[in-house]
């Protein structure tokens, strides 16, 4: 079966989707079937957190796959992440219809509070869920395939992509604060009301949006893993160690970096669009730069170009900081800062290293290394 | 003739006064003081006659008694019906007689009655009062009264200007009521007289002047005053908007000085020694900080300060780079990307550091008194001094960076160290030396930017993360390892900006720089002006 060859020699990957499994079978049945004064049960605010948590863990995969099988550092991938969100985010201002604080039931109320007399036309078709689904794939994908393919075809790599992806993010934030853009200015979209008709307050709903994110993690994952594992994963591993010699070897280096590019451009995307209703709002804070380089960091830490180590050092960088901006909201940015000079300095292959340098001393360990 | 007999009687009762008082030889009333009386007279005709002798007197104490008069400070002490003037209310009233300006005591409100005055006479004294400016010693209180005059040229005659015009030394001056004369003339019924006043106005760039042009061209019936008006509108304004081009490349100068400060300590960390450092906005902010305690330190001395901020910034953010470069930096050369994320944890700990520190409020850095203000060039032109003067420094900075790298001992082994790194240690190059040292001279660099930023923007804890793109985006655009390529891309850069501003906006100017250099760099990894030979590689 596919499942079992992806998976295979894959252990991380194997524990990663078990307890996805788990949990999203566990999460459900703690949060609605048991009483809210039970100590077993789920809020579900913290239910929400988790989902929150698997859309970052999502998006840090997508980082890990260029990041880590092509060595593209992209310190724009929030752009994606954000631009996915207002694809999502435009299609709930639809539905908000005329329970706006305007009443309008054609314009979003901050279109109303700029006089504006009419739907843009890069509104239009938003009201349809599948054309908003749509678009939540093709935008950043789009956006990606046309900047990588001016960018790889001219052979930027290295320090200067990175630099360029950063100025892209940034250049995208400016542009969506500016109110005349047409996308809320500072204040973004929010006061969403449904999502095809359920109520997004409802404790079903977020669930459901729980459902949805854990599984799109998974199969995202196993669709990076099959992309790894694929001839194409070969190449870019190629690209990555030696590109000038993959180049002459006579590979198309500058397509397998676009393909790859942009497909983990529409994950990121994906990621963001099921972030949205979840937590509520999408404004230009998501294209802020610290955003795209914190997400290089959840990967640094979990470990480059495992996949797996990626969603692990999601799930843990962003507990670390609702834990921290909760108790010792000054002490963050120090730790934050301290995770990059550390994981930098002392832990190059992040978790997962860790986790493997511990699996040599163990005798099975060992004989794996050595079949390897 | 009543009003005549009334004026000898007060003569005539003025003399036998004096003579009263003393058997010293009687001095002769000068007209000032034997006019002064009449002011006290009930009837507005002869106050008004009493005006005009004054005014003719040109006597120095004119000014002061016309400017209490108009003011309504004049009085008549009831008790012996003399003039006084009196200030301040109640128990602050003072008041001192006229003329002598000897202090009266013992007055109160009750005893003194105000010298009336109705509008005719207002209007006297005001025209005397400009004239009395216009004839002023001082040729600035002259180009005041006639620069106010551009508003009003009706507030003097022809004749008046004429006639000062005749006499003026100062060039401004006559300039001036030249123009003001033009002015009113534009106003003749004579269509020959408006004809000839269009020439002389034909340099000025007086908004007022223009004012009068667009409203003669409105009113205007006869057909060569119109053609020759509308040429000599056409030509100023030819010149204000050339002025106008002027500015805006001034303030994209300024503001290109600013992005090469910002650069240039970066162009030798990312540039030579080919080290992403994203704490480089730090690094600045730091200078920027120095200079805020500085200040603190020696409140009443702003300029000083500022002059001892300079050291001591490159010195406190050279430090601080150095210890970047020895404690993580060193470490991780060869790995470029491992480096931008590490000095990137490092740009947040020490924004945190300055949060907890100074707060995370953003804290007022003073100019010093020679550096606010503006340079008026001329009427529609004037450059702001601090920007100017971060413009000079920024070329200052530009030109001991470059000799510092192309003639000193230091400066050939940075470039020997980075073009070669083992052939520089076979030579005897203490290579890890030099790195620290040039690491900190960029951090130093930086600091000393910082400074100069404290005096454009607000110095809080986001002052550098605002600018580690835009700097990131010089350097590259110019040419990485090209100290030139950052000067010419910085000032390019900012130019750029400041021309698209107008029918952008300055946020879209912004993105379209932005956009312009991910396509540039696209076209032209290499930057504007790209290393050739082997060092390039």
């Amino acid at each position: 079966m596919i499942l079992t060859r992806l998976l295979r020699d894959d252990r991380g990957g194997q524990i990663l989707l078990g307890s996805l499994l788990v949990l999203a079978l566990l999460a459900p049945v703690l949060n609605l079937a048991l009483p809210p004064d039970h100590p077993l049960h789920l809020s579900t605010y913290t239910l929400t957190l988790l989902g929150k948590y698997l859309c970052y863990a999502l998006l840090a995969v997508a980082v890990d796959l260029v990041w880590g099988y092509l060595g593209i550092l992209s310190l724009g991938h929030g752009a994606f992440f954000a631009l996915g969100g207002y694809a999502m985010g435009m299609y709930l201002m639809r539905q908000i219809g005329d329970r706006g604080v305007y009443g309008n039931p054609e314009l979003p109320d901050f279109m109303v509070f700029l006089n504006w007399s009419e739907l843009p036309w890069y509104w239009w078709g938003f009201d349809h869920f599948g054309f908003a689904l749509l678009m939540v794939g093709l935008i950043p994908g789009l956006l990606a395939f046309v900047f990588g393919w001016f960018a790889f075809r001219s052979r930027v790599t290295g320090v200067y992509l990175s630099i360029i992806t950063q100025a892209l993010t940034y250049a995208l934030m400016l542009a969506f604060f500016r109110n005349e853009m047409g996308f809320g200015g500072n204040n973004g979209l929010t006061d969403f009301k449904d999502l095809l008709g359920f109520d997004l307050q409802a404790d079903s709903t977020r669930v459901a949006l729980f459902l949805a994110s854990a599984l799109a993690l998974a199969l995202g994952y196993l669709a990076c893993r099959a992309l790894v594992l694929s001839k194409l994963g070969r190449v870019a591993m190629a690209i990555r160690d030696a590109e000038e010699r993959t180049r002459f070897t006579g590979y198309r280096v500058d397509r397998v970096m676009l393909w790859l590019f942009t497909f983990s451009a529409v994950l990121a995307g994906i990621a963001g669009a099921l972030y949205v209703p979840q937590v509520g709002i999408i404004n230009p804070g998501e294209f802020s730069p610290l955003f795209s380089i914190e997400i290089v960091i959840w990967v640094a830490v979990g470990g480059r170009a495992t996949l797996y180590g990626a969603v692990a050092g999601a799930l843990l960088v962003n507990y670390a900081k609702t834990w921290f901006t909760g108790a010792l909201p000054e002490v963050w940015l120090y730790a934050l800062g301290a995770l990059f000079v550390v994981v930098t300095l002392f832990l190059p292959q992040g978790i997962a290293g860790l986790g493997r340098g511990l699996g040599t001393w163990t005798r099975r360990g060992r004989r794996e290394e050595a079949r390897s | 003739m009543p009003l005549l007999s009334r004026l000898l009687l007060v003569l005539l009762l003025g003399c036998a006064l004096t003579m009263a008082r003393a058997d010293e030889p009687v001095p002769v009333p000068s007209p000032f003081e034997a006019a002064l009386p009449l002011l006290l007279d009930s009837k507005f005709p002869v106050k008004e006659q009493a005006i005009e002798q004054l005014a003719q007197t040109g006597d120095p104490r004119l000014e002061e008694l016309f400017r209490a008069l108009l003011a309504g400070d004049l009085y008549q002490l009831k008790s012996n019906a003399s003039l006084v003037m009196a200030t301040g209310q109640d128990a602050d009233l003072s008041v001192m007689a006229v003329p002598g300006g000897e202090p009266i005591a013992g007055i109160s409100a009750a005893d003194l009655k105000k010298i009336t005055l109705n509008n005719r006479m207002r209007g006297q004294l005001k025209a005397a009062l400009a004239r009395l400016d216009l004839s002023h010693a001082d040729p600035g209180r002259r180009l005041a009264a006639v620069t106010s005059l551009l508003n009003d040229p009706g507030g003097a005659s022809r004749e008046v200007l004429t006639e000062r015009l005749g006499q003026e030394t100062d060039a401004k001056v006559r300039e001036t009521t030249a123009l003001v004369r033009a002015l009113l003339d534009l106003q003749s019924p004579d269509p020959r007289a408006r004809l000839a006043a269009l020439p002389p106005l034909r340099d000025s760039l007086h908004p007022q002047v223009r004012a009068a042009l667009t409203q003669l061209l409105e009113r205007e019936s006869d057909g060569q005053v119109k053609a020759a008006a509308s040429r000599v509108l056409r030509h100023i304004e030819g010149r204000v908007h050339w002025y106008g081009q002027i500015e805006t490349l001034f303030f994209g100068l300024s503001l290109g000085s600013v992005l090469v400060l910002a650069a240039i300590g970066l162009a030798i960390t990312f540039g030579v020694m080919g080290v992403i450092n994203m704490a480089h906005g730090e690094l600045m902010m730091l200078g920027a900080y120095t200079t805020y305690v500085m200040q603190q330190l020696l409140p009443d001395h702003i300029g000083l300060s500022l002059f001892l901020a300079i050291p001591a910034a490159f010195v406190i953010a050279g430090l601080v780079g150095i210890l970047i470069e020895r404690g993580v930096i060193r470490f991780l050369y060869g790995r470029p990307l491992e480096t931008l994320l590490a000095t990137f944890g490092i740009s947040l700990i020490l924004q945190q550091l300055v949060r907890s520190i100074f707060s995370p409020l953003n804290r007022a850095v003073e100019t010093p008194a020679w550096m606010a203000g503006s340079w008026q060039v001329n009427e529609v032109l004037s450059l702001t001094l601090n920007r100017l003067v971060i413009l000079g420094f920024c070329l200052l900075v530009f030109a001991l960076l470059y000799l510092i790298l192309n003639r000193t001992r230091l400066g050939l082994q940075v470039r020997a160290v980075s073009q070669n790194r083992a052939m520089a240690r076979a030579m005897g190059v203490r290579s890890q030396w030099v790195d620290a040292m040039t690491f900190g001279l960029g951090a130093g660099i930086a600091g000393v930017a910082g400074v100069a930023l404290s005096q454009l923007t607000n110095v809080g804890p986001n002052l550098g993360q605002s600018y580690i793109i835009d700097s990131f985006m010089v350097v590259v655009f110019g040419g990485v390892g090209n100290l030139w390529g950052t000067l010419v891309a910085g000032l390019g850069l900012g130019v750029a900006n400041k021309l698209l501003e107008p029918w952008a906006g300055a946020v879209l100017a912004k993105i379209l720089v932005l956009v312009f250099i991910i396509l540039f760099i696209q076209k032209r990894p290499k930057g504007l002006f790209p290393q050739k030979g082997r060092a390039a590689t």
